[in-house]
């Protein structure tokens, strides 16, 4: 192999070790958050705070972790995702829908 | 590797072979062959039905008895026949309609296959173990909870196993068609049955799970003595037919939509014309698929959701009339000005477009929800299901049959035969239906045993029977002709009716790896274009090379076969705990089988170049 191709492909390595240093911090970031989110769930209970402020709190703690997880730990974040985003909403979307029907119709 | 077992040609090595095939063409004659089988099933319940109902205070079959066909009609010909019939044409066509030497998930596809016919067996054994499920095709709760036996309980057990067959092979369609397309072949340049395959498969991945949670349900109130739908006990059983409708409506679109997509492919092949409206035509199968989900209600107006809920389902259901009427209008504009050639696939096309839009015309009526309080329940839904399930769906598998026959089996179908076949299905089609809107509008409730003299409904019912004998005839007449093609047509060319999409341009029968060489795809109709151009065939997207191809398994068969023997336990051990020893070898076979897939490495095996430049085009 001669010194150029050597040199570009040492440069297309730097970065991919920037990028791959990036996603690092952003995965400890949201891993940190996931784990003082969970802090906070455990101990809105603990202090037995009025359920009316902890259920709404608890469901909204919960929402952004799967967001985490689904965006930074399972790389939705990244290109090539959008058809797996498409059918996750979609999915989402009925079954959101059971649920205001089930609310609605049937239990209100 | 199949090919070398299968030129021994054996009977035992066939059934082999076909038992451990991951091929999509073999999976799809598998799927033809026991969808053929229920529908005969399904076809002989409904002529006993008719048989039944033919006079006045007949008794041809006990009430009981009539619960039992009435329940086992609806069941299987949804589930066991008109799911699977079109599941074969997915796995014969879609593969080769983008260009792809397999689906994305060869084991899958056959794993996803034998549940279904499991889970079909199982629920037809109850035939002889002391009934059959008697609660109606929609099994509402407290009928079904309370039936007393063990029918609704195969019901459950059966639907379960082959609702999970069905999931698979949706998820398996809808990532072929991601993943799997030819280079070229972007989304605006699919032919419309691949189309309208890939929003089914959406369809199915999103409402198959509403079913899999209610039977769950229903399996729990049935076998362990939970509540969710025992009013008494602080249940509810609204919720299981929230839960079958929001399954059950989209399931209608799951099966219709496939056969749109073939119409729409065989009336602009056989009227030499590009396909009107192709953009409208994609948009139009995208909106009926999203709106799908946002009726479900219209099942439920009289149950007493309130005027509110009534009105929002009804003017959404409503709202679907109007993509369905771009299609039609589009099917219209193909067939306008196109040099038309009358063979019996698209004979039967013609005949869908009338007789599918009388079922939408009454399906809009059934809409209107305070209308509905008069029409609910009684034999005009009935005629409307049938106009647009038999007049779409089966007219449909009927016209895909004979268009895509070469494709599967390599000869055409004889088309005198295919002709003589269609006029009396045909009539008989529109005289068993047409008159049932009327015995409905008189009152004739559906789903009763029988009716008196002096209620006026005994010519419309007699004039019912006769039209469904000669369905029975057109049926008849068609299995002739599959096997007189068999013995006497020549074999067929690769493309023998001047076709346009891909499929067209590789052998009748095509070789097991599909495609020699990917093809490279110009534009939609693809093969049209190369022979506007004056080409032979595809231009090739890549040099000749290795061709990768899966391994068979046995393995799809054993998981499917142990959860058929579990399934037996499960219904039984309410009886005795023994029966709990059938649970634990099935789920053994099952667990077992999974895990050796789950360790053991099956990477699969390469055809050299060598050996195809040597073989030809044959296989
Ligand atoms: C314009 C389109 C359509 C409209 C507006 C429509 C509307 C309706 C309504 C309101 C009902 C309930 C009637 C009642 O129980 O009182 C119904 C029943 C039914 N429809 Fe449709 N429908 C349409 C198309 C279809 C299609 C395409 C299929 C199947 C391929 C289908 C299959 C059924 C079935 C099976 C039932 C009866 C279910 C049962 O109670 O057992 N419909 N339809
Ligand atoms: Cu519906």
């Amino acid at each position: 192999m001669t010194d150029h191709t050597d040199s570009t492909s040492k440069h297309k390595i730097d970065i991919h070790k920037k990028e791959h240093k990036e996603e690092m911090i952003h995965q400890v970031i949201s891993f940190t958050l996931m784990i003082l989110f969970t802090f906070i769930a455990f101990g809105m209970v603990i202090l037995e705070i009025s359920s009316y402020f902890v259920k709404p709190v608890l469901i909204l703690l919960a929402v952004v972790q799967v967001v985490f997880q689904l965006y930074y730990f399972m790389h939705m974040k990244n290109k090539g995702h959008t058809m797996p985003a498409m059918m996750m909403f979609s999915g989402i979307a009925v079954a959101i829908l059971t649920i205001i029907t089930f609310t609605t119709i049937i239990w209100w | 590797m199949s090919n070398a077992i299968a030129q021994q040609r054996g009977l035992g090595a066939m059934i082999w072979d076909y038992i451990t095939t991951v091929d999509h063409k073999k999976i799809a004659h598998l799927y033809l062959v026991s969808g053929g089988f229920f529908f005969l099933i399904g076809g002989l319940e409904a002529m006993i039905i008719r048989i039944q109902l033919m006079k006045p205070d007949n008794e041809f079959i006990s009430a009981g008895l009539y619960n039992e066909m009435i329940t086992m009609h609806g069941t299987t010909m949804i589930f066991l026949a008109a799911m699977p019939l079109i599941f074969a044409l997915m796995n014969a066509v879609v593969p080769l309609q983008i260009g792809a030497r397999d689906v994305a998930f060869p084991f899958l596809n056959s794993l996803g296959f034998w549940l279904f016919l499991f889970g079909g067996l199982l629920l037809n054994v109850s035939w002889f173990t002391g009934g059959a499920p008697d609660a109606g095709w929609t099994n509402y709760a407290p009928l079904s909870t309370t039936s007393a036996g063990h029918g609704v309980d195969y019901y459950v057990m059966g639907l379960q196993i082959s609702g999970a067959g069905t999931l698979i092979g949706g998820i398996n369609f809808l990532v072929t068609i991601i993943n799997m397309r030819a280079p070229g072949m972007t989304y605006m340049r699919m032919p419309l049955f691949t189309w309208t395959t890939f929003i089914t498969s959406v369809l199915i991945l999103f409402a198959f799970p509403a079913l899999t949670v209610g039977l769950f349900l229903m399996m729990f109130d049935r076998m362990f003595g939970s509540a969710f739908f025992d009013v008494t006990a602080g249940g509810n059983e609204i919720i299981w037919e929230h839960l079958f409708w929001i399954f059950g409506h989209p399931e209608v679109y799951i099966l219709i939509l496939p056969l749109f997509g073939a119409f729409s492919d065989i009336i602009s092949t056989f009227s030499k014309k590009r396909l009107f409206g192709y953009s409208a035509m994609v948009f139009a199968t995208v909106l009926i698929g999203f709106l799908g989900f946002m009726v479900w209600a219209h099942h439920m107006f009289t149950v007493g959701l309130g005027p509110i809920a009534n009105s929002i389902f009804a003017v959404s259901t409503m709202a679907i009339a109007v993509p369905t009427g771009i299609k039609i209008f589009n099917w219209l504009f193909t067939m306008w000005g196109g040099s038309i050639k009358m063979s019996a696939a698209m004979l039967w096309s013609i005949a869908f477009i009338p007789s599918f839009t009388i079922g939408g015309m009454t399906g809009v009526m059934l809409a209107s929800a305070a209308a509905d309080y008069q029409y609910h329940d009684t034999y005009f839904v009935v005629g409307h299901f049938h106009y647009v399930i038999v007049g779409g769906v089966v007219f449909g598998i009927f016209a895909a049959l004979h268009y895509w026959w070469p494709k599967m089996f390599g000869k055409v179908l004889n088309e005198k035969l295919g002709h003589l076949a269609f006029w009396p299905f045909f009539i008989g089609f529109h005289l068993t239906f047409f008159i049932q809107h009327f015995l409905g509008l008189m009152g004739m409730p559906r789903r009763y045993w029988t009716y008196f003299e002096g209620q006026s409904l005994a010519t419309g019912n007699m004039i019912s029977t006769v039209g469904a004998f000669l369905m029975a005839i057109g049926t008849l007449i068609f299995l002739y002709n599959i096997v007189y093609t068999a013995i006497k047509e020549p074999q067929a060319s690769a493309d023998p009716w001047d076709g346009r999409t891909l499929e067209w341009s590789i052998p009748s029968t095509p070789p097991f790896y599909n495609f020699k060489q990917t093809p490279l795809v110009r534009g939609l109709d693809p093969l049209w274009i190369e022979k506007m151009e004056g080409r032979k065939g595809v231009t090739p997207a890549e040099p000749l090379g290795d061709i990768h191809m899966p391994n068979a398994s046995v393995l799809p068969f054993l998981m499917s076969l142990g959860l058929f023997i579990a399934g037996f336990g499960f219904i039984y051990q309410v009886d005795h705990n023994a029966w709990f020893i059938a649970v634990a070898v099935g789920m053994g076979l099952t667990l077992g089988s999974m895990l050796t897939r789950s360790l053991k490495d099956d990477l699969g095996y390469h055809i050299h170049k060598e050996d195809l430049v040597e073989k030809g085009d044959g296989k």
